[in-house]
């Protein structure tokens, strides 16, 4: 009875989980006129709201930005991340300590301070609408450097007398000696940057106006926003389950890794 | 050597942290549109917030999400996490359920809950209808505003939570709740008294990290209301955006980013002093 009950609950939840996602890519299916009426399945099936889509925004380019944004700056913060993870925890050195806390402090740093002027530092760079403007400000992450520290810690230290006295680089004994055995941390750092620099808005609004070089969130966005959409709901929605389609597909393969790593980032 | 491993967070670090920390506490005492030379102000900007009643506005609504949401976020992230634990089958599957708003950009969410909300066509509503309870105003209400980006942001959360609580549960030792089904404990009993002081540590966690999302909230009411109607769902971070990239008022912006800063800072002290040592 009690079990029943339980069931009923997660069920009912479910379904409140699922049903949003399946009423928007019905309703990206659906002509226009009958959206509002739409509860379910549509009467009939239409792409026209993506054919109308693509003829108004530049949502391929967009998705290609977003590609080449995300994919540099999860290898970025990986190899950085990776860098100073090892000098941190296999290393000695004047000053590691201040680091650590000095990575610890900007970690607990509230970003509304540093929004004004990192715009400001980018105008005057220059970067407003280049690429390095999306890029450059996110290939340093203190999680990650954390998180390898962490699992560098764990390491054992005969692996690198080892690697040292055959006359390995640090740079050999961090990416080819040591990497193969830290990949649980690799994949969490991977997944948790892709992520979110797949679905950051916030900062592409403030440093990019130009279409051309707007990531998707952002571009869906403005189109929504801006009245582009000529209310056109079924377009708007149409743009919003082209921007959620990777991440999801990415998220139906690697299910258990993305939970894993989300969980591990809650908990540090 | 080592120097040289560390030096790109260095480098991060002086200008992307230690150089912008400087240059706005600077640009508060300025008057700035980036384009003319920079006006010295001296703290202008600071009386100007005081008797701003937008900056208020934001903060006030800020609290008024926080209130509706930390406790939706507990209820149903707990809730939902003690089910899990149970004997179910498909754990793994409702589980990958409830997680997967929390994959999906915040702008898919939005914009399909404004759909969800829409006062005529809303499938809320429409739902709320056919059993007579009549049509809510979810985002034209100015009462209703601010609770609806709440509920949506409990619904896109809500998934990291239950994750976060099912790691804490499984921590509680089992004889725990033996010894108390010997005393003759009931559920409620089980749960008041066992699990929750045992996953104290998470519920803080969630508060902390809540506290932060609800004054990190931008793109919400951005995509969903605008801030609107009369400024109900204006956010902290919203407020921040419109006076430096709508007006380019960047000092009196920079003042509202430490002040905003201050204050998330101040909410978690006082978190932590009250909820962290309750047990």
């Amino acid at each position: 009875m009690k079990k029943a009950l339980i069931y009923i609950c997660l069920i009912v939840m479910a379904i409140t989980f699922l049903y949003p996602f399946f009423w928007m890519i019905m309703a990206s299916l659906t002509p226009e006129k009958l959206i509002g009426s739409l509860t379910f399945i549509p009467d009939s099936f239409t792409f026209d709201n993506y054919l109308a889509m693509f003829g108004k925004i530049p949502i391929g380019r967009a998705l290609l930005n977003s590609m080449f944004v995300s994919s540099v700056i999860t290898l970025g913060v990986i190899l950085i991340g990776a860098m100073v993870g090892y000098s941190l925890a296999k290393t000695r050195f004047k000053g590691r300590n201040f680091i650590f806390y000095l990575i610890i402090f900007t970690m607990t740093l509230p970003f509304q301070i540093t929004l004004i002027p990192n715009y400001i530092t980018i105008v005057k760079l220059g970067w407003v609408d280049q690429y390095t403007a999306l890029i450059i400000p996110f290939l340093v992450n203190n999680f990650a450097i954390l998180m390898f520290r962490q699992s560098f810690m764990s390491v054992p230290q005969a692996l690198i007398d080892a690697a040292r006295i055959d006359g390995c680089s640090e740079m050999r004994i961090i990416f080819q000696v040591l990497f193969p055995s830290i990949i649980p941390t690799i994949v969490t750092v991977g997944i948790l940057t892709f992520m979110t620099t797949w679905n950051e808005v916030l900062w592409p609004l403030i440093v990019v106006r130009d279409e051309m070089v707007m990531t998707m969130p952002q571009l869906v966005t403005l189109f929504s926003v801006g009245g582009r959409a000529d209310a056109q709901l079924g377009v708007k929605l149409a743009s919003a389950v082209l921007l959620a389609l990777p991440i999801m597909i990415a998220y139906s393969f690697f299910q258990k890794y993305f939970i894993q790593s989300m969980a591990s980032s809650g908990i540090k | 050597m080592p120097y040289l491993l560390v030096s790109p967070y260095l480098i991060f670090f002086l200008v992307f942290v230690a150089f912008p920390v400087l240059f706005s506490f600077f640009l508060t005492f300025h008057k700035w549109n980036i384009i003319s030379p920079m006006e010295y102000s001296g703290i202008d900007n600071y009386t100007r917030m005081f008797n701003d009643r937008l900056f208020w506005k934001s903060l006030r609504n800020t609290i008024w999400f926080l209130v509706i949401h930390i406790p939706l976020q507990i209820i149903f992230a707990l809730g939902l996490a003690v089910f899990l634990n149970g004997k179910i089958k498909f754990k793994g599957l409702f589980r990958s359920v409830f997680f997967l708003p929390v994959i999906v950009s915040g702008v898919v969410v939005t914009i399909m809950w404004q759909q969800l909300y829409g006062f005529n066509g809303g499938v809320i509503n429409q739902l709320l209808n056919s059993i007579g309870l009549g049509r809510v105003g979810w985002l034209t209400n100015p009462n209703m505003s601010m609770p609806s980006i709440a509920i949506m942001a409990t619904w896109k959360n809500v998934g990291l939570y239950i994750i976060l609580f099912l790691v804490g549960l499984q921590a509680v030792p089992a004889y725990y709740y033996e010894a108390a089904e010997i005393e003759g404990a009931s559920s409620w009993q089980k749960l008041w008294y066992i699990t929750i002081p045992a996953i104290n540590p998470t519920i803080f966690m969630v508060i902390i990290l809540s506290t932060i999302g609800g004054f990190s909230l931008f793109i919400e009411p951005y995509v969903m209301t605008g801030g609107g109607p009369l400024n109900s769902s204006l956010s902290s971070v919203l407020y921040i955006y419109k006076q430096a990239f709508e007006f380019y008022h960047m000092g009196y912006a920079a003042t509202l980013g430490f002040a905003f800063a201050f204050i998330i800072l101040i909410i978690i002290v006082i978190q932590k002093k009250y909820i962290e040592k309750k047990y």
